[in-house]
């Protein structure tokens, strides 16, 4: 079978010696193992995320993914743009659509684009990794890598905001989407399916200004993962797996909680029950350590 | 009052509807909304919404521009985007609401020191110069943006965060010189610089 090639956007936080470079790590892993192939984007750039509005506008927020998206187009042609980044995937995604409802929007861009020698013919697919997964690749046969079933850890699947809206995953419901719990069922571990803080916000960029507001929203995420019984919390979000974690240490200190709760990537999992090493599942790279997913990893 | 504005209220002549559908980002959305609620109930800060979605697009559409431009609610957005989802109409909340909150800020109407703003100016800034985030120049940036003092308090209190990540080699001291950018950061400044020349010609903030 020959491998499946997406233009692959890591986004800032993916990169070496950035804040969720092991993710970067436990998808190179997985990829691997099932035949999916990521050939990076040449020179991409910063999506600009949610929070870039207030400085960033319309337009030029636009034209920040824009060129990323030209770049893909340009240098990998008929590939799928593929990000494990929901912001990415976000920003990206919503710039297709807002060029493809506005003719006029799409010439104002290339008329940017054009000073650095670029041009958006704007027919790119941009894509999250888990939907790369669900449908290019299939529950069946993420199964079938695995060598190490995940058993007896309990998972609480927490999805978050942005890699469930606006967009959505097909055949999943905005309030109820079942496709991380799915996930983590394919790998042999236990989903918490009651685990009811699964689409909750986590404050997003709003954790830097608004700490304390932010802190509220943590607290309930990791409180309820304890109320399951859960040994994991897992997520397809940076932004949410930076939050949860970093945070739980300020809430003890404040509500004089116990946190400590490991946040990990639905990735790292893959990864460990594929047979990856603790390295290569980029264990080491969490805060709060898993001793379970550790042993497993051996 | 900033030139911007000034310029904005002889043009609009007390018609603010019309300069939010033409000025706002997806606000020729605004006169659709039926004041449903649903909106109102869906954001995860809600107590801390002087004005909801839904009471903001009423105030807009009953020419309250004062009010809508000062008030620090959009500000309170966290981009959750679940009242996009759940709008009956279909109206793209989440940006309309960064819409206004961009809008308030380039008239100089948006209330100062708010922190969202701050943090998301650094953000843009940061990204604008390399094409890349700088995630140790920004958190530095950030924890200092209140003044010197603070700024030691702030770093102090995540010191043994910062180590940590730098030990799980999820932040890098590299940072600080040079680190994550793109081959050629002009380019992004050149395409920033000419998109926001386009749009402010376009919505008569040059
Ligand atoms: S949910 Fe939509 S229609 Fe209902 S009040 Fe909010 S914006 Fe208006
Ligand atoms: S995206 Fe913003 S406006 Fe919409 S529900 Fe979330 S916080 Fe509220």
């Amino acid at each position: 079978m020959s491998k499946k090639q997406y233009a692959f956007y890591p986004g800032c936080s993916s990169q070496k010696g950035a804040s969720a470079s092991n993710y970067l790590n436990s998808i190179g892993v997985m990829c691997e193992k099932l035949d999916i192939q990521l050939n990076e984007i040449p020179d991409w750039n910063c999506c600009g995320a949610s929070i870039g509005y207030a400085e960033g506008g319309e337009l030029p927020r636009l034209a920040v993914s824009a060129r990323n998206l030209a770049l893909a187009e340009q240098n990998l042609p008929q590939q799928d743009m593929v990000s494990g980044c929901p912001a990415c995937w976000l920003a990206s995604r919503e710039t297709i659509e807002r060029l493809e409802e506005s003719e006029s929007l799409l010439a104002e861009t290339n008329e940017a684009l054009k000073e650095v020698g670029l041009n958006l013919k704007n027919d790119v697919k941009a894509r999250h990794m888990v939907e790369v997964l669900i449908e290019d690749v299939g529950f069946d046969a993420i199964k079938e890598p695995v060598v190490k079933p995940l058993e007896g850890l309990k998972v609480a699947g927490y999805i978050g905001c942005q890699a469930n809206r606006p967009f959505g995953i097909a055949g999943e419901s905005f309030e109820d989407p079942k496709y991380l719990d799915n996930m983590v069922a394919a790998v042999g571990a236990e989903p918490l399916v009651d685990y009811d803080q699964k689409i909750s916000c986590c404050g997003g960029a709003l954790a830097f200004s608004e700490p304390e507001k932010s802190q509220k929203q943590i607290q309930d995420i990791v409180q309820s993962a304890y109320d399951h019984g859960a040994d994991v919390i897992v997520t397809p979000c940076q932004l949410c797996q930076a939050n949860v974690e970093i945070y739980q240490r300020d809430i003890n200190k404040r509500e004089g909680t116990k946190f400590e709760m490991p946040v990990m990537y639905y990735s790292q999992l893959m990864t460990v029950a594929y047979g990856g090493d603790a390295k290569q599942a980029g264990l080491d790279g969490n805060i709060i350590p898993s001793d379970k997913l550790k042993k497993f990893a051996g | 009052m900033s030139d911007a504005n000034s310029q904005a209220l002889a043009h609009y002549q007390g018609n603010f509807l019309k300069e939010v559908e033409e000025r706002v980002e997806e606000g020729h959305w605004v006169k659709m909304c039926m004041q449903c609620g649903v909106c109102a109930g869906s954001c995860p800060f809600g107590p801390h919404w002087e004005h909801s979605p839904q009471k903001l697009f009423m105030m807009v559409m009953s020419n309250k521009r004062d009010e809508v431009l000062t008030t620090d609610s959009m500000w309170m957005c966290t981009s959750c985007y679940t009242c996009i989802v759940r709008c009956p109409r279909k109206l793209p909340i989440t940006h309309i609401m960064h819409g206004l909150a961009n809008y308030s800020h380039r008239l100089g109407l948006a209330p100062k020191k708010q922190p969202t703003r701050d943090v998301a100016r650094l953000f843009w800034n940061n990204l604008a110069k390399t094409g890349r985030i700088n995630e140790l120049k920004f958190s530095l940036a950030l924890y200092f943006k209140d003044g010197l003092v603070q700024g030691i308090k702030n770093a102090l209190s995540m010191q043994a965060v910062g180590m940590k990540l730098m030990k799980a080699k999820r932040l890098s001291p590299n940072e600080l010189f040079g680190g994550h950018k793109c081959k050629n950061p002009k380019d992004i400044q050149t395409v920033i610089a000419k998109a926001r020349e386009i749009e402010d010609r376009r919505k008569g903030l040059a």
